[in-house]
């Protein structure tokens, strides 16, 4: 086991850079979650750490050592592939055994830690089959068999959930999380799914451009967000985002929406927004759990006003409601018993305590 | 005029469907049809061969009915495989075959592999390449290559022209670009992701290809294994232009050259010894069929 870091890390295909001069310091032990859209590099500085690339420029260091120019082979790294990569011609327990078998290890262990892994991941009854003999969960499972037997350093998982179903993505999910709790290897775990990132992560790496835009607890991800993107891609539905600038109004600070919808900011953020330039273009974000509907006694900070439904959606615990607000779609969350209707009104309430402020021209998170 | 659509709606969609697995009906007659036409193309010609060699030289220049063995006789089968000539052609024949196929595989299997996998300056226009030398026809080679071993014999004084042996170096010519183009279809079917994992796991490039790409891709390999095979074993043009002796010839050359002379064509024998030398390709296709098929579509489609 060791850790792992990424100092400048720069990938260059010709003239495009995949990856952007991206530092990261992945303590043993750890979850990491590279998350972020197809295209921003997560798969890319994985397949970096594997050795499956070379780095254009920056360090690679696996347990302390820079391994920039050591081979895939010699890194002592263990990779889950999203098709499963599992060799067809191979029973379950060849497959695992692999890589102990060319590295020349007795028999005797070959076994032992074969059947160990096989009933860590309740594959047991299956060595003997081969790869096209099982479902896509099961080959999952050999794979991560495949890469547990050997013990390795650092494991890494390119997208391993997006080939299966989402019940079975649930489950795995849920595989791979308990794995990790017995095994506790530094674990690199790539995907583009951020319920799979908040739920599997002791620290996402949320990248975009092949930059690293945040890295942080998934809480701290989802209620401390550093700029518009993780604000907006953390979290379903996604963040709402309404033009905005602030007012001086008799020594308050209002938040004006609308020409006629305007609220006073909370004192608490009040402070920390006061050197704003009045004139900066502004965004308003908030979930859409922080809008919910108008109750009678409401806490300070939570401000009502009217809004007229276009679409709403039941989920059966809640009521996804849509509307717009001078053009700008928004979303909320209401109780079920709330009466919300399609094209009725509404007395809804946002929730400005949780409110963020977001400079539009940077995205930077104010 | 609308009513009259919807009141046939039914009917109509019954008779589309019926309509359609009556176009599949028509559409299997036609392929048996043709199927049949094309076995029966095929197969008599060998047929006539199996027949006329039964046949006594007398018989087959009598005017009888010639589809009909009146005196069956082995006589052409027991000269041809008691003539030790007849099988010196034959183990030539088999031991040029046997030899090219090993060189061609050594050759084609690690070169597929490199063109296929280890992307370097120039491996695609070299995969073309190989593509290119195989549309190259053997009657346009002949007279250059010829004329190639003629000056190395004089420069060196190694004698290759009217040895058997010459043709080991002359078969690869045709074989090995082939083979590689088919295993690098082959093996650019197989997912990347597998030999990223085998290099994870510790493997070498060699052991890669020998513990992953060559059991994965056994189908492919045995296609090409055949294809050479069949290609060393039925060639004429070559042998016929380098070998002279008798003793040095192959089998397909061996039967024309000693078989016919002058004008007098030795018939049965000639059909009878065709019919032998058939055999081994017809044997090994017979048990590797399912692994060509599906080595010959699978290069097809994916490569």
């Amino acid at each position: 086991m060791a850790d792992v870091t990424l100092r400048k890390v720069v990938k260059r295909y010709d003239d495009v850079e995949a990856v952007r001069g991206i530092d990261l310091d992945i303590a043993d032990h750890e979850f990491v979650v590279l998350v972020g859209p197809s295209g921003c590099g997560k798969s890319t500085t994985l397949r970096m750490i594997a050795g499956l690339e070379d780095i254009s420029d920056g360090d690679i260091m696996i347990g302390g050592d820079v391994v920039n120019d050591v081979p895939p082979k010699d890194r002592d790294i263990a990779m889950v592939f999203q098709n499963y990569a599992l060799y067809p011609h191979m029973t379950v327990a060849e497959n695992m055994s692999f890589g102990l078998r060319l590295k020349h290890y007795p028999k005797a262990e070959i076994k032992t830690r074969v059947a160990e892994a096989a009933r860590m991941l309740d594959i047991t009854d299956l060595v003997d089959r081969k790869p096209k003999q099982l479902s896509g969960g099961q080959r999952q499972r050999v794979a991560m068999g495949r890469a547990i037997v050997r013990n390795p350093k650092v494991f890494l998982f390119d997208e391993p959930l997006s080939n299966l179903d989402a019940k079975l993505r649930v489950q795995m999910r849920i595989e791979i999380k308990k794995v990790h709790q017995k095994v506790r290897t530094t674990t690199v775990y790539v995907t583009h799914d951020q319920v799979e990132a908040m739920t599997l992560a002791d620290r996402v790496v949320v990248m975009n451009h092949g930059r690293i835009e945040q890295i942080g607890t998934p809480n701290e991800l989802y209620h401390k967000p550093a700029t518009r993107f993780v604000a907006s891609f953390i979290g379903s539905p996604a963040m709402n985002f309404v033009p905005c600038r602030l007012e001086d109004d008799a020594g308050k600070l209002n938040l004006r929406l609308t020409d006629r919808l305007a609220f006073p900011v909370p004192p608490q953020r009040a402070a920390r927004y006061q050197a704003v330039p009045r004139t900066d273009k502004l965004l308003l974000g908030i979930r859409p759990e922080h809008i919910a509907e108008s109750r009678p006694h409401a806490e300070s900070g939570v401000e009502p006003f009217e809004a007229t439904l276009d679409v709403t959606e039941p989920m059966g615990m809640e009521t996804l409601v849509y509307f717009t607000l001078d053009g700008t779609p928004l979303c909320g969350r209401v109780s079920p018993n709330a009466g919300a209707q399609d094209g009725s009104p509404l007395r809804l309430a946002v929730d400005l305590n949780n409110m963020h402020l977001l400079n539009e021209v940077t995205g930077a998170v104010l | 005029m609308s009513t009259v659509t919807i009141d046939k709606s039914g009917p109509t969609r019954k008779v589309k469907y019926g309509s359609m697995s009556r176009d599949r009906a028509w559409a299997l007659r036609w392929s048996y049809f043709f199927l049949v036409l094309f076995a029966i193309f095929s197969l008599v010609p060998p047929l006539y061969m199996l027949i006329t060699s039964l046949k006594s030289s007398a018989e087959i220049s009598a005017a009888t009915n010639p589809w009909w063995v009146y005196h069956p006789t082995l006589s052409n089968y027991v000269e041809l495989l008691t003539s030790n000539q007849f099988l010196r052609f034959f183990w030539n024949s088999a031991w040029v075959s046997i030899i090219v196929v090993t060189i061609t595989m050594l050759i084609s299997v690690p070169a597929a592999f490199a063109l296929a996998r280890m992307k370097f300056w120039g491996s695609a226009t070299l995969a073309t390449g190989v593509f290119l030398t195989y549309l190259i026809p053997d009657s346009l080679l002949f007279i250059p290559l010829f004329k190639m071993f003629a000056v190395i014999g004089d420069w060196t004084g190694i004698q290759l022209i009217n040895r058997w042996y010459v043709l080991l170096f002359i078969y690869p010519t045709l074989t090995v670009p082939f083979c590689t183009w088919i295993m690098i279809g082959y093996f650019a079917s197989i997912p990347k992701e597998l030999d990223e994992a085998a290099i994870i796991d510790g493997a070498s490039w060699f052991q890669t290809l020998t513990r992953i790409f060559i059991p994965v891709a056994l189908p492919g390999l045995i296609a090409a294994t055949i294809f050479a095979f069949t290609v060393s074993w039925a060639q004429f043009l070559y042998p016929l232009v380098f070998t002279t002796s008798t003793d040095q010839l192959v089998l397909p050359v061996g039967i024309i050259t000693t078989l016919i002379k002058g004008d007098v064509f030795n018939w049965g024998q000639i059909m009878t010894g065709a019919l032998l030398g058939a055999a081994p390709p017809l044997i090994i296709y017979a048990f590797l069929m399912d692994y060509y098929i599906a080595g010959l579509t699978a290069g097809a489609t994916k490569g």
